[in-house]
């Protein structure tokens, strides 16, 4: 598993959802220039103000966990992993800088440990697909147990 | 513009039926309400059905007559059911027409929901990196608001063994056997902090119910109830709803604070008033949530009722008498209208073994379904 956060963004799952800055994966949203409402993904349009005035906007690396839970049973399609390459993963809401709320999967050597309020970091995630592939993806980690972001 | 009287209730039951299709249980539905209502098909002047997996509702013209009434299908994820009743009270309140029928049924196959992408106005990555379940969003919730209000996680339990003796005491419930807290709360961890029986199942069954004009419901039924609001709201930003892939930093009311506020409003009662509700209870968390949510009670207030039996069909605010969502499954088409037909029977004092003591006058149910939709109704005698 890939765990660094610098990578190449053609190869990610979804490149729309991703950006570099400084040669570091952030990733993309959008910020309203009217009422300053910040969105994941980047979208042209704000779901606050109704404003069109919106400008893609790179999102903060690190964060703290907001909710989360873990998924016990395997998905059905599309989830690429649905089959014997199964293994349970936990989800959750990392709230980045007060900005905004972005749905992750978590990635963490101890899936009991995980706790509100606790800092956890950008990293790419590599899902092994049934046909396989495997699908690169974004997620976070407990702060720390990335070596700073860079393992 | 004039009250709405549900005159007639049908229902097939909810579970699984092998060799009959979700569209024959709809008829089976809609032939009970008519007959009920003592008026055939061909009074009926206008129709609201919805389905999810069964097929368009109107093929049920096929089967009850081709009438050439106005016959809408309603598509709205869990909250079909109540939107389809919504249309249906909002064409005989404006005057438009005098009796009309709203039907619900579905068909599901076993396993957890399996919702497209794309229908919600997400990419496929979406669901390709697992996260496209009404699941796991359930219990991040839940999660979330344990933490915020420091509840116990036991009271999951004690909701679903309601809800499961409850069904026991209902013939069309799906899951009538009784099951300890002990066996709920030890039973396969789906979505911490959300057990197996912590959830309701993809189902099958259906719901109709004939509406009328209050000022003619005598030529049906001696026992008219009047559905005296019916609010369908839809999310705000800054809501948590489910298939969210960012939540804004701070929180709004949800759809189901501002229908049922909404719907109390319009219906000039309160919901101190409610003496029988049904709300929707996708898994238990939600109806710890949806106690509050609703105004049925305030944040932290819950402990109580439910530990003190309250919420059971003999305390102050039953909740859930037949069973809700837990002991019924949930077909989506028909969900949201088994909650009304419920209340009917609550409110005629016919609900049998589950009959809540003491004559209950007003009643209240609530649906929710994706991607954040809800509906309300105020019921009364």
């Amino acid at each position: 598993m890939n765990r660094s956060a610098t990578t190449d963004v053609a190869a990610l799952v979804e490149p729309s959802l991703f950006t570099t800055v400084d040669g570091d994966l952030s990733l993309l949203g959008s910020a309203c220039a009217t009422c300053a409402t910040v969105t994941f993904p980047a979208q042209a349009s704000c779901p606050r103000c109704t404003g069109a005035d919106v400008a893609p906007r790179a999102l903060p690396r690190e964060g703290t966990l907001w909710a989360f839970t873990v998924q016990r049973f395997a998905p059905k399609a599309p989830y690429v992993a649905s089959g014997a390459a199964f293994v349970p993963y936990a989800v959750g809401y990392v709230n980045l800088g007060d900005e905004v709320l972005v749905e992750s999967r978590l990635v963490t050597g101890d899936i009991a440990s995980l706790r509100i309020g606790q800092a956890v970091a950008l990293v790419v995630e590599s899902i092994a697909a049934d046909d396989g592939e495997s699908i690169k993806t974004y997620a976070f980690m407990p702060a720390d147990e990335t070596n700073g972001g860079r393992r | 513009m004039t009250d709405v009287a549900i005159v007639g209730a049908g229902i097939h039951p909810f579970g699984r039926t092998p060799g009959r299709s979700g569209r024959e249980q709809g008829a089976f539905a809609a032939r009970a309400a008519l007959a009920d209502a003592g008026v055939g098909w061909s009074d009926i002047q206008f129709a609201f059905g919805g389905s999810d997996s069964a097929g368009n509702a109107d093929a049920l013209v096929a089967d009850l007559g081709l009438s050439g009434i106005e016959f809408v299908n309603v598509s709205n994820g869990c909250a079909t059911g109540g939107s389809a009743l919504a249309m249906a009270e909002r064409s005989i309140r404006s005057g438009a027409y005098d009796v009309g029928i709203a039907i619900g049924f579905d068909k599901h196959p076993p396993g957890a929901f399996n919702a497209e992408p794309a229908q919600y106005g997400l990419g496929d990555w979406y669901g390709e990196t697992g996260m496209m379940l009404t699941t796991q969003f359930f219990a991040m919730k839940i999660q979330r608001y344990l933490h915020e209000h420091d509840m116990d996680p036991g009271l999951l339990s004690l909701i679903a063994a309601k809800a499961y003796r409850n069904g026991a005491l209902n013939p069309n419930a799906w899951r009538r056997t009784p099951m300890s807290v002990e066996e709920i709360a030890g039973s396969t961890m789906v979505s911490d902090p959300l057990t197996k029986y912590m959830f309701c199942s993809p189902a099958e069954g259906a719901v109709a119910l004939v509406l009328c004009r209050a000022d003619i419901a005598h030529r049906f039924t001696t026992k008219p109830v009047i559905l005296r609001s019916c609010v369908l709201r839809s999310r705000r930003y800054g809501t948590f709803e489910v298939f969210s892939p960012a939540l804004a930093p701070e929180r709004t009311a949800g759809p189901t604070t501002d229908a049922a506020r909404a719907a109390f409003e319009q219906a000039g009662i309160g919901p101190d008033d409610v003496r029988v509700a049904q709300i929707q209870d996708t898994e238990s968390g939600a109806e710890l949530m949806h106690m509050v949510e609703t105004g049925l009670c305030a944040h932290g207030e819950q402990a109580g009722l439910i530990i003190d039996g309250q919420t059971e069909i003999g305390g102050r605010l039953p909740i859930n008498t037949d069973g809700g969502c837990l002991a019924n499954g949930e077909p989506i088409g028909a969900s949201g209208l088994r909650q009304v037909h419920e209340n009917v029977l609550q409110l005629r004092g016919t609900a049998g073994p589950r009959q809540v003591p003491g004559d209950p006058k007003v009643a209240f149910t609530h649906v929710y379904g994706a991607p954040g939709i809800s509906a309300c109704t105020v019921m009364t005698t």
